[in-house]
């Protein structure tokens, strides 16, 4: 293979890792709090319809992300009251936000099939960009993809260095004992809340803005679901998160790959190999049951509520 | 004043009260909607729920529609009872479609009832198989069912795209994803001349009736819901974990497999790869609107059908888009799950003066569990001293 395909393939892998690494980095810190929210695929279509609406009626991209950014929030909100205020059971409602979600998104979006806009373009870094091989790959993006750079660094320094993070981990290890301490267990976990609605809002942006830049049905086409597989699969870690997301970003582009290089087989089997990753790379992960109920937050999906404690 | 307080034992009587409360609701949302819409709620109302209702052709339709939904949701309520969280009815279904059209296209006009029977269970062996990856690795490796069943409706999707565009597809169909429609001899029985109804809707509230009763009546049920509430209280009883997990799920793998066979050899009669308009997951909403109890589901799968019903003809009649569906269904299971918060705590009026008794009372507790405290330190200093 030739140094220029490989190239080629890894800058794709790193465009469709993105909008999973997006996703599952708010996941990753809400469930770090102990709130599983399933509804990750719902809070995505609806940042990716409200920022295509926006980006197509405003003409500003940067209006289209914002709009998709407040959308996530008010899906998360929606599952924070229920969940966290009403101690409902996380599996369900998060359940229901995604049926929610891809029905509103449809139905709000129903006008906008068939628009097109420019989407985010990449902009070279003058200099770095001309470093052979890693330059076009890493500084030729686009600004989200930048962002999604800052953000992960951002989140990595605030969950293992600052006062916040503890406090976060915290109220997930074991929020009775959070409480003790004088923390605010609901509202840090409301907080972690929307924080993972914003950054499924941005996700979906990136897809209905930059990654294609038009809105249908269902355009996420499940990376909400295998953002939550991400977060197991990366232990917990955000340096694992962003390996795992750019390698799902590579299992999901092997069938263009595959198809690039003449293989004849369906694309609709080709197109379920980011599914079967998902399992594989699950069972890989599970197999060890010790080391993962090591990593995985001690109260997750457990709701929180001293009265009844 | 009004004072929320957790209850000791959670209300029967709400545990059913609380999906009437939760439908009268989404009912007002959903006026209020359509009044944004521009359309008339009244007009709303009839075309959602009476219309599905109206004559013997509509009331076949709507049974078209909650057969799949009450198939699905009847395996789904027993997986839940147990505590496992199958989300995998949609793809099960698919699958089962594929497996019986692939039967179903093989047949002629003089092929016997034997070909009709053999496509039944094709659909539902392949809806156990599909349901049994999920089980296997869970029992195996502790996968997340959740994410296993989900990533299995996706692939069984594909899977369905892959037949219809590939081996399935009628050769002469000029390259249209669709399968040949199938012989009248492979098709299950019509209940009525008027309408698209088959026997399918009876077996379908049969295996309701008799899982009900299974639930509650034997001893495997008992174990069941044993399980489902204190896996450890299950374990120290005795019970075999692997047999209920994969009981429950092999069922479900079946009913919803039976659900895609009846689809293609029944009202559809043929393979499209719009077979399912997301019953699998609708099943879910019907199966906590039932409260895991098959008496409940056959009534909410009627409820879910006509609401899908009404979609449809919500779209003809007063040109509303059927996404409206997707959105209605998120609604119901919000305000469902909120009103659930009623099952488990109660909203108790207090009057003024009470609350103010029971605050002086706790006062006094706390000054006394002082007093006592203090009363033992001066003890042990007292006895510190003594030594």
């Amino acid at each position: 293979m030739d140094i220029l395909l490989l190239q080629q393939i890894m800058i794709a892998a790193l465009k469709t890792g993105t909008p999973l690494l997006l996703i599952a980095l708010g996941e990753l810190v809400c469930e770090k709090t102990g709130v599983l929210n399933l509804g990750q695929e719902g809070m995505m279509l609806m940042g990716a319809m409200a920022g295509f609406a926006g980006a197509l009626y405003t003409g500003n991209l940067f209006l289209g992300v914002t709009l998709a950014i407040l959308a996530g929030m008010a899906m998360s909100l929606l599952f924070g009251a229920l969940s966290l205020n009403l101690n409902t059971n996380q599996v369900a409602t998060g359940l229901a936000l995604t049926i929610f979600g891809t029905g509103l998104s449809s139905f709000l979006g129903g006008d906008l099939v068939g628009s097109t806009i420019d989407g985010f373009k990449p902009i070279a870094i003058p200099l770095l960009s001309d470093i052979p091989f890693i330059g076009p790959l890493l500084f030729k993006q686009d600004l989200l993809v930048y962002l999604s750079f800052v953000l992960v660094a951002a989140s990595w320094w605030v969950m293992h260095k600052t006062r916040v993070g503890l406090t976060v981990r915290a109220v997930g290890e074991n929020p009775y004992s959070a409480n003790a301490l004088g923390i605010k267990v609901i509202r840090v976990r409301f907080l972690a809340t929307l924080f993972g609605g914003a950054m499924a809002g941005l996700a979906g942006s990136y897809m209905s803005l930059a990654y294609t830049p038009m809105w249908m049905e269902n355009m996420t086409a499940g990376r909400g679901w295998i953002a939550l597989a991400l977060v197991v699969f990366a232990s917990w870690r955000i340096a694992y998160l962003a390996l795992g997301a750019y390698l799902f970003g590579f299992a999901s582009i092997l069938h263009l790959v595959m198809q690039g290089l003449g293989v004849d087989i369906s694309p609709n089997l080709l197109a379920m190999t980011p599914y079967i990753a998902t399992i594989v790379v699950m069972v890989a992960i599970s197999s060890n049951a010790l080391a993962q109920k090591l990593s995985t937050p001690m109260s997750l999906a457990k709701p929180f509520d001293p009265k009844v404690h | 004043m009004l004072s929320v307080q957790p209850r000791i034992e959670s209300s029967k009587k709400m545990a059913w009260f609380s999906p009437i409360i939760a439908i009268v609701l989404t009912m007002l949302v959903s006026s209020l909607m359509f009044l944004a819409l521009g359309v008339s709620p009244t007009k709303a109302f009839e075309v959602f729920i009476l219309q599905p209702v109206s004559d013997t052709y509509n009331i076949g339709e709507l049974m078209v529609k909650a057969g799949p939904l009450l198939l699905c949701a009847t395996g789904l309520a027993l997986c839940y009872r147990a505590n496992i969280w199958n989300i995998g009815a949609e793809g099960q279904l698919l699958v089962g479609a594929v497996a019986s059209s692939a039967v179903a296209i093989q047949a002629t006009q003089n092929s016997g009832f034997g070909v009709l029977l053999l496509a039944l269970a094709a659909g539902i062996v392949a809806g156990m198989l599909w349901a049994a990856i999920p089980t296997f690795l869970y029992r195996l490796f502790h996968t997340n069912i959740i994410l296993s069943t989900i990533m299995l409706n996706y692939i069984g999707l594909y899977t369905l795209l892959w037949a219809v565009h590939g081996p399935l597809a009628d050769p002469d169909g000029f390259g249209f994803p669709e399968s040949i429609i199938f012989a009248d001899s492979v098709l299950l029985p019509l209940l009525s001349d008027n309408g698209r109804a088959t026997i399918s809707i009876v077996v379908a509230v049969g295996l309701a009736l008799l899982s009900g009763l299974a639930l509650y009546k034997t001893l495997p049920g008992f174990k069941l819901r044993v399980y489902g509430e204190d896996q450890a209280a299950a374990r120290y009883a005795g019970f075999n974990s692997g047999k209920i997990v994969w009981g429950v799920m092999l069922f479900a793998g079946a009913l919803a497999g039976f659900a895609g066979a009846s689809e293609v050899i029944g009202p559809i009669g043929q393979l499209i790869p719009s077979v399912s308009p997301g019953y699998g997951y609708a099943a879910i909403i019907v199966a906590y609107l039932g409260r895991l109890n098959p008496i409940g589901i056959i009534l909410s799968s009627l409820f879910m059908g006509s609401l899908y019903m009404g979609s449809d003809l919500a779209q003809i009649e007063l040109g509303l888009p059927t996404a409206i569906t997707g959105l209605f269904q998120g609604i119901l299971l919000f305000f469902l799950l909120a009103c659930d918060y009623l099952i488990f705590y109660q909203i108790k009026v207090v009057p003024r003066e009470t609350e103010k008794r029971r605050q002086e009372t706790l006062l006094q507790m706390k000054r006394d569990a002082n007093d006592m405290n203090e009363v033992t330190s001066e003890d042990t200093k007292a006895q510190q001293g003594a030594l």
